[in-house]
């Protein structure tokens, strides 16, 4: 049974990395950039909350929905003002870019909040649920989180394949001069999709916080990195890949915690990883691009 | 011959304002305008300035973007503290325990630079960027869990198992798993900084100005038709890839021993983006550049103590803006124009070569 909990725990925190790893693909596929300031928006996602509900004595999901309005914004205007002007410049430039952006996060919570750690309080408090008489028990954030991802999952599928604005978003990735051709609007395009990807990155946040309560400055930077490892795993710029990769992390990180080693447990989803990518070079789902000459 | 002998030039400037920084600092520090802070990161200037110099074999010259170039620098720093401590008797002259420590250091990165370089160089772009991470991330987490000791019957290594103290007989511990080395002698010195820096720039200018310095740059520039002159892929990206390892490695040991103690943690991914960080602000693949942003970046955090609380602030906003200004089109133009007028005012203009013009004869 302690194998079941393990699994469980393992969906639910991959379910977060999938999340995460949702705006990284995103981004990367529509703008091709590695956002590596990504991270620090689940930070400041948590903190909204954590005061919305501390400070301001608001309810949980009033806080969740203070951190999406948050992180949205910030999205958009972390887009607009450091990544619109370099639109044409090296991908290497945007990434220096990004890390700045992420410097400048992570200080100015420093300065704002301290760096105090706060115990984020969590956002589900229900007693855990068990079954088959008690051997199997599950936290109620855990159960949260596997349902909440399940229907961002599926919303977010539905969007893209469906709407309009999803479609403009594909076009924009696959090519963004013959996007602009048939009159979409580009910019606006990637500015909703940085939009979604940080309305995410909150909602992440919010959960991976209600798990592991450490709230500081840096809370943002390895679910970030794991995430970004997890959009690599299942292919970067592949939706379905980026959730199945970061599922898959989640699980492999706490089945290696809990049956080879504890501290060795980021060794092993790091080697992981490697072993994969040497398999598929492209990752899980993702596409092959072909050279031409 | 033109040609080498402007390679020639741009090399003894290089090597020039590497020892005029030596020498300007030194004569600062003895005659005391140099603030005690200021002193205590010459050592590290030189260290980041070697890291950055062998990083940007890598990004610069390979072409491939490594994001795990504190790992070797970890493997350096700790297999050089290994042999220090453990020679402490055996060696009793300092400089010399230095020397073993970075030359093994530089040999312990290399192995495990080809160990990461074999697979990881298969990979391209961005796949190769996340092995890297993954490959720096895996080495601070098994040196986070290492135990090394020292006593009479040689050296004790463990992983995950904790060494006590009280099973080495009259011995000491080196490694403690994530507290990492203790008990280091300082054996670093500046003028030791020094010469690596310019040891570094010799391999790595001479490196770039060689034929397989040529290679390695037509394989960045196009890795195709490289191939299809007969350039031997592999072998070129994994010479540039395991020498820039070792000089991490060598960087490493001289960072190491300028302290009393050093953790794994040290050498995380943040200091892998710092080195990136200073080599893409730099130029990429232009080595002197690389020297200049490395120290006047490591610097700055400590030159901006006057609005000390903000500074890393004021950092991230210089860096966003200084790359605004430089790969923006519209600002990029703007500058160029500042840039012509106060050369016109400064030196001589250099006319440029007309491009194509040689081919048709």
């Amino acid at each position: 049974m302690s194998f079941l909990t393990s699994l469980i725990n393992g969906i639910s925190l991959g379910s977060v990395y999938a999340i995460i790893a949702l705006g990284y693909t995103m981004v990367y596929g529509i703008a091709k950039m590695l956002n590596f300031a990504h991270g620090d928006v689940i930070m400041v996602g948590a903190y909204m909350c954590f005061c919305a509900m501390n400070y301001w004595g608001l309810p949980p999901i009033v806080g969740i929905l203070v951190a999406i309005a948050v992180c949205t914004v910030l999205g958009i205007v972390i887009e607009k003002l450091a990544y619109k002007p370099l639109r044409q410049a090296s991908s290497l430039a945007v990434l220096i870019t990004a890390i700045g952006v992420s410097y400048f996060l992570q200080n100015a919570a420093l300065l704002i909040f301290s760096a105090n750690q706060k115990s984020f309080p969590s956002v589900v408090n229900l007693p855990n649920v068990t079954l088959f008489g008690g051997r199997l028990s599950v936290t109620a954030i855990a159960i949260a989180t596997v349902v909440t991802s399940a229907v961002i999952m599926v919303a977010l599928t539905l969007f893209v394949s469906k709407s309009k604005t999803g479609k403009a978003m594909r076009a924009v990735s696959e090519d963004k001069e013959a996007a602009q051709l048939m009159g979409i609007n580009v910019n606006g395009t990637i500015s909703v999709t940085f939009a979604i990807g940080s309305g995410l990155a909150a909602i992440a946040g919010v959960l991976y916080l209600s798990a592991y309560p450490n709230l500081v400055p840096t809370t943002g930077s390895m679910p970030g990195i794991k995430a970004f490892t997890a959009a690599v795993f299942g292919g970067i710029g592949s939706i379905p890949g980026a959730m199945l990769g970061g599922i898959l992390l989640g699980v492999i990180e706490i089945l290696g915690k809990a049956y080879i080693s504890s501290q060795l447990s980021d060794a092993i989803v790091f080697a992981v990883l490697i072993i994969v990518l040497l398999i598929k070079p492209t990752g899980l789902l993702g596409k092959k691009i072909s050279e031409k000459v | 011959m033109k040609k080498l002998s402007r390679n020639a030039k741009s090399n003894a400037v290089t090597y020039a304002i590497v020892v005029a920084f030596f020498v300007v600092m030194t004569v600062l520090s003895s005659t005391g305008h140099l603030s005690n802070s200021l002193t205590g990161q010459l050592i590290p200037i030189c260290v980041y300035i070697c890291m950055a110099v062998s990083l940007n074999l890598t990004v610069g010259i390979l072409g491939e973007l490594s994001l795990g170039h504190a790992g070797f620098m970890s493997v350096g720093a700790f297999s050089g503290v290994i042999v220090a401590m453990s020679l402490q008797s055996a060696i009793s002259s300092g400089p010399v325990r230095l020397i073993l420590a970075i030359l093994v250091g530089a040999i312990m990165a290399a192995v495990v630079g080809v160990l990461v370089g074999v697979p990881v160089l298969r990979l391209r772009g961005d796949y190769l960027a996340i092995v890297t991470l993954a490959f720096g991330e895996i080495i601070k987490n098994i040196i986070n869990n290492l135990y090394v000791g020292y006593d009479a019957n040689g050296l004790h290594i463990r992983l995950l198992r904790v060494l006590p103290k009280t099973e080495l007989t009259d011995g000491f511990l080196i490694i403690n798993g994530p507290q990492g080395a203790t008990g280091i002698t300082k054996l670093s010195t500046f003028p030791a900084g020094i010469l690596l820096v310019l040891f570094t720039l010799f391999v790595v200018l001479n490196l770039i100005q060689s034929r397989s310095g040529r290679a390695i740059m037509a394989i960045r520039d196009n890795r195709i038709a490289a191939e299809s002159v007969g350039i031997n892929i592999t072998k070129y990206k994994l010479m540039a890839f395991v020498v820039s390892a070792a000089l991490a490695g060598m960087a490493g040991a001289l960072y190491a021993m300028n302290f009393t103690g050093v953790a794994a943690t040290k050498f995380d991914f943040n200091t892998s983006i710092l080195v990136l960080v200073f080599v893409v602000l730099g130029g990429m693949g232009n080595i002197r550049g690389s020297i200049i942003a490395a120290a006047i970046l490591y610097t700055l955090p400590e030159l901006l103590r006057a609005v000390n609380d903000y500074r890393m602030l004021f950092y991230a906003i210089v860096l966003i803006v200084v790359m605004l200004v430089t790969n923006n089109p519209t600002m990029k133009a703007g500058l160029a124009a500042v840039g012509t007028a106060l050369k016109g005012v400064f030196m001589k203009t250099v006319p440029v070569p007309e491009e194509g013009g040689d081919g048709d004869e």
